[in-house]
């Protein structure tokens, strides 16, 4: 155990926690986007579909424990490592060249990850806690979530944040290869463009919903 | 010679002590486009001793790029705007008549302000001394080719190895993380057969000691290669943490 303590915190073995977690997170991602995109299905395909779900009910419930978990010891992560880093690096220089040497989703790293953190909280009270207590006997669930975007400001919020999940993971992806120690001269360059091209799927796909809901709800052609 | 003088704002970072505060001073300079900067700081030097005055601090040795003991901070970037130059080796030429320096020490935790523009960069000496070198006797020199090393192979090698230490990835890091340091001092040996017997020893022992000399953590900005006076490859790092992982799992010491 003793060994363990000491990988976990020693700064390599915290970029590895950083990466595993991460890459979890990203695969939670795609899963949720892929559900999320039966909305355009309808409401009836829709709300079969998350009606199915019950039957697996005890699974699903010791995946969001898992998932839980992993976020939370990947944001606790995150947090001690920009603390250590602050103290390591207190004084700023008179001129700021930072753009000169890297790119700004990677030192945004802890702006972008906290704005989903407290999107995250936000997202479960309304949506999450809506669909598993909330219901009240309804098995409308699409019409939750078309109230929910009917309002600009729920509809512009989760808008941005998505942008921001995006800049998150464009980063994140290809620095969770170089943790791994999976970089080489051949293969990085793809490995970026994979991680782009995922950043984008990824927040383009979700935020196309409130983008939806919002239009229709001013009468557009659903 | 190139053509005639440029114009140029100093703002120079003067700190008397450690414990002191420092300011930015500001001189009014004429001065040689083909002049390197260490020779404009020279010029200064000449005349604030005429005048009685405390000379600027700064340190340097070979200055034609090779030694890694030259270095700062200017607008923002360490050893200046050029990509793969050493702080001695850039000419005014690249400034413009009318331009604004400003000049300011490598700011780190682990990189205590000793005078001016000096700073203490002896943690990365504290890093080379646990494990930076290969401790067994590898007696006179060898038949050339006795030990066959591939072309590639021998060339990463050399290339990780032209890390001057100037402490360049460290000021650069948003975090001052050492690691494109430590990463090239670890890969060095890493890949050669001599550096095999050691191999999970030393990154073991330079990581705990970087852990310990309060460098900052490696986040993946790349800042450090960009800076870099010799173009480390941050691929480096990357082997480092396999290698830390691979120490992990092979060994059975607590380093």
């Amino acid at each position: 155990m003793n060994r363990l303590n000491q990988f976990f915190n020693s700064s390599i073995g915290k970029k590895l926690v950083m990466a595993i977690t991460g890459i979890f997170l990203i695969l939670f991602l795609i899963f949720h986007l892929i559900n999320n995109l039966m909305l355009f299905g309808g409401p009836e395909f829709f709300n079969e579909n998350v009606a199915r779900l019950e039957s697996i009910k005890p699974l699903i419930r010791v995946m969001e424990i898992i998932l839980a978990l992993v976020f939370i010891y990947h944001t606790y992560t995150g947090l001690k490592l920009w603390w250590k880093n602050k103290k390591a690096n207190p004084e700023k220089y008179a001129v700021n060249a930072n753009k000169e040497n890297s790119t700004v989703y990677s030192r945004t790293m802890t702006i972008t990850g906290s704005l989903i953190f407290i999107f995250l909280v936000i997202h479960l009270y309304t949506i999450w806690v809506k669909y598993n207590f909330g219901m009240e006997g309804s098995e409308d669930y699409f019409e939750v979530i078309k109230i929910h975007f009917a309002n600009p400001i729920w509809a512009a919020f989760y808008f941005i944040i998505m942008i921001f999940i995006g800049f998150h993971i464009n980063h994140a992806f290809q620095s969770a290869f170089q943790s791994f120690g999976w970089s080489s001269k051949k293969y990085t360059p793809i490995v970026k463009k994979i991680g782009t091209v995922i950043a984008i799927i990824l927040a383009v796909g979700f935020a196309s919903i409130p983008v939806y809901f919002f239009y229709i709800s001013f009468g557009g052609q659903g | 010679m190139s053509e005639k003088n440029i114009k140029l704002t100093l703002n120079i970072w003067r700190q008397e002590s450690p414990e002191a505060k420092g300011h930015f001073e500001k001189f009014e300079k004429e001065i040689s486009p083909d002049a390197s900067i260490l020779e404009v700081l020279d010029e200064i030097n000449n005349h604030l001793e005429a005048e009685g005055k405390e000379p600027i601090a700064f340190e340097s040795d070979c200055r034609e790029g090779i030694c890694g003991t030259c270095g700062f901070v200017i607008n923002g970037q360490p050893h200046g705007p050029l990509p793969k130059t050493a702080t001695c080796q850039l000419h005014m030429r690249n400034f413009k008549d009318g331009d604004s320096l400003y000049i300011e020490p490598f700011r780190a935790t682990a990189f205590k302000i000793l005078k001016d523009l000096i700073v203490d960069r002896s943690g990365f000496d504290k890093i080379q001394v646990a494990g930076g070198f290969i401790s067994f006797n590898t007696g006179s020199a060898p038949d050339g080719n006795a030990i066959s090393i591939a072309k590639e192979i021998a060339d990463e090698a050399l290339d990780a190895a032209e890390c001057i230490g100037c402490g360049a990835c460290v000021a650069a890091c948003k975090n001052s993380s050492a690691m494109l340091f430590v990463g090239a001092k670890v890969s060095q040996f890493a890949i050669l057969p001599q550096g095999q017997p050691e191999r999970y020893e030393r990154v073991q022992a330079m990581v705990k000691v970087m852990d310990e000399n309060l460098f900052g953590s490696c986040t993946n900005t790349y800042a450090c290669e960009a800076e870099c006076p010799k173009g480390i490859s941050v691929l480096n790092i990357a082997r480092m943490n396999r290698d830390y992982f691979m120490a992990k799992l092979k060994t059975g010491t607590n380093e």
